[in-house]
């Protein structure tokens, strides 16, 4: 520790997990993980394959530097975006805004060319 | 829609204070102190009042000059210390102790007689919880040898056991003593145990041989005493109401001078015009020659005629202090002072302890009543209302845990914001009980002053941390031995 000075028992047990992390991740605490922390920066972030974090809209490319690994409004399975997905940008919004979008679309399976476009 | 916030920092609840030229913060959620430099104050009056991102915190300290890396790594090492932290803390919940915590420590009440009549006695006073009407008077060699055989079995995985000899007037049962520590001796040894002794006496039934006796066998001694004569004989009077100074003062240094073993102690009860606290402690400490005096203001319910009003506990604290001052001087010359109270208050903030209950009592500690009852601990015994189990049939697992979760800290409302919760955690559960009528109320009318007293303790600790760090190395190896 740089900046303090443990000066009792329970200090020095709290300077000496400082100084483990420190050596650990050359400087990244472990537990930063609620940061805003960027692709490049190591150790990288835990990256889940096939859909974003909950808490990361705006995810540009995936734990590879591709696009392949990114959420499902982008790239995958939309429909299931539109069902299940809390985000509500990219899809279209069945609750409020576009509740019939997938109304030509009975078996997704079968149906999907039918989903299109929304226009605002 | 879901609305997403970026997390911000918030500084963690600690308690900052100044001492010999440096800053300091005491860590509330561990009990560490930590000395801190100017950056560090930086960045928490930074958070004073706001709360920053990650990036703004980093963003504001990099105007001041400072280079980028070098506020990252400031921010990163407040945060693995927890002096910062990101959004609230998760609250953390009461949580019961272990069903089956060892046992380290009986307080054996071998008679609740006692030839005093101290005005202001918890155990025979107005305020009195015990009920020992057709109980036995003195505990019987049975009774006590079950207590050490119970104190065995429960101390599982302890290396070493303690027993308490209590009243009453304790050597009004100096023969069951005797029996005692020859019995308790044999059977620690046998189960690979070490046992020492402590014992509380009011010195009246002192005698050479006794003397010899407590010291042969390393048998701390605390004598309860309130001065010199005037304040000695204002409470702790004989059934007839005599004092009993005049009796005691040969005695005291008899033991002084002959008990060689261990530290002799002296405690004080405050009281309504016993708050001389200076000068008890220089008649106690330098005319009586007593190693350590620790003062205690009394437990009472209401406004009994002997209890302390605010002016009392303002002067008890202010001379506190002056005392306070005196130990740092001694300690700063690498002395010890014997102002008891300092010490152990230092020796807490030395290990940094963070108690999820005031006391050991009902935990590792347990009073036993001459009948062989057990309770939380001696002030309790015989009280009906808190009997734990007995020493023949064992600890009423049941009724200890239900003491313990109301005792927890996090179970007492009124602490969860406390800085002083980690050394005082509601504090005595007797006091609790007789003054609010539940052992798991938190001790609200002496808050102001334990905060106080802390933060006195806490500016000697930094003084010495700055000016002289051997002693308290020293202090808190010798602490481990006694
Ligand atoms: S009893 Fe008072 S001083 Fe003690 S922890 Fe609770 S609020 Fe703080
Ligand atoms: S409950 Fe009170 S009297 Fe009993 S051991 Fe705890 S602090 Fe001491």
């Amino acid at each position: 520790m740089k900046h303090l000075r443990a000066i009792n028992k329970k200090a020095r047990a709290i300077g000496e997990a400082v100084a483990q992390v420190e050596a650990a991740s050359a400087g990244t605490p472990t537990d930063m993980d609620e940061d805003v922390v960027a692709l490049q920066q190591q150790p990288r972030p835990h990256v889940p394959m096939g859909c974003t974090l909950s808490f990361s809209p705006g995810w540009e490319v995936d734990a590879g530097g591709g696009t392949a690994g990114l959420c499902q409004p982008v790239e995958r399975d939309i429909y299931d975006c539109y069902v299940t997905c809390f985000w509500p940008v990219q899809v279209p919004d069945h609750v409020n805004y576009s509740p019939d979008w997938a109304s030509n679309c009975a078996t997704a399976t079968k149906d999907w060319r039918s989903l299109d476009l929304v226009f605002p | 829609m879901t609305v997403m916030q970026a997390p911000a920092y918030r500084r963690a609840e600690y308690h900052g204070f100044e001492a010999g030229g440096g800053h300091f913060i005491y860590l509330v959620s561990a009990g560490a102190i930590f000395e801190i430099d100017a950056d560090v104050r930086t960045v928490l009056t930074r958070l004073d009042g706001q709360e920053l991102t990650h990036a703004a915190l980093v963003r504001e300290l990099a105007s001041d000059g400072r280079d980028t890396a070098e506020a990252e790594a400031l921010v990163r090492e407040l945060r693995v210390a927890r002096l910062i932290q990101l959004g609230a803390a998760a609250p953390v919940m009461p949580q019961a102790p272990p069903a089956d915590f060892p046992l380290q420590a009986l307080v054996l009440n071998v008679t609740n007689q006692c030839n005093l009549a101290c005005t202001y006695c918890y155990e025979f006073g107005a305020d009195k919880i015990a009920t020992p009407a057709g109980k036995p008077k003195y505990m019987t060699l049975d009774t006590a040898r079950a207590s050490v055989d119970l104190l065995i079995a429960e101390a599982v995985g302890r290396k070493a056991v303690h027993i308490t000899f209590f009243g009453g007037e304790t050597l009004m049962n100096f023969k069951l003593l005797r029996d005692v520590v020859d019995y308790a001796n044999a059977a620690t040894a046998a189960a690979g145990k070490a046992i020492t002794y402590s014992l509380t006496t009011n010195a009246t039934l002192l005698t050479p041989e006794i003397v010899t006796f407590l010291s042969d066998n390393r048998i701390g001694v605390t004598v309860s005493m309130d001065g010199p004569p005037e304040m000695q004989d204002k409470h702790r009077v004989y059934k007839n109401g005599k004092g009993s100074y005049a009796v005691i003062e040969p005695r005291l240094r008899t033991l002084i001078a002959h008990h060689k073993t261990r530290a002799i102690t002296a405690r004080v009860t405050l009281t309504e015009g016993v708050t001389d606290v200076v000068r008890i402690f220089r008649h106690l400490k330098d005319d009586l020659g007593f190693h350590e005096v620790g003062f205690a203001p009394v437990t009472t319910g209401e406004e009994r005629a002997y209890s302390l009003d605010d002016n009392g506990m303002d002067s008890v604290l202010a001379q506190f202090s002056l005392l306070a001052d005196e130990w740092l001087e001694y300690a700063l010359r690498g002395e010890s002072h014997g102002f008891t109270n300092v010490s152990e208050t230092i020796s807490e903030l030395i290990s940094g302890v963070n108690k999820s209950h005031p006391c050991g009592a009902g935990l590792g500690l347990m009073g036993v009543s001459p009948s062989g009852d057990l309770s939380p601990c001696h002030r309790f015994t015989d009280a009906d209302t808190h009997t734990m189990g007995h020493v023949s049939s064992g600890i009423d697992r049941a009724k200890q845990g239900e003491f313990l979760k109301k005792g927890h800290v996090e179970a007492k409302y009124d602490c969860q914001s406390c800085w002083a919760r980690p050394l005082c955690a509601g504090g005595c559960h007797h006091e609790a009980f007789v003054r609010y009528g539940d052992t798991g109320h938190a001790n609200l009318h002496y808050c102001d002053w334990i905060r106080q007293w802390t933060d006195t303790c806490l500016r000697i600790y930094g003084v010495l941390a700055v000016q002289n760090p051997g002693f308290l190395e020293r202090f808190a190896e010798r602490k481990g031995l006694s």
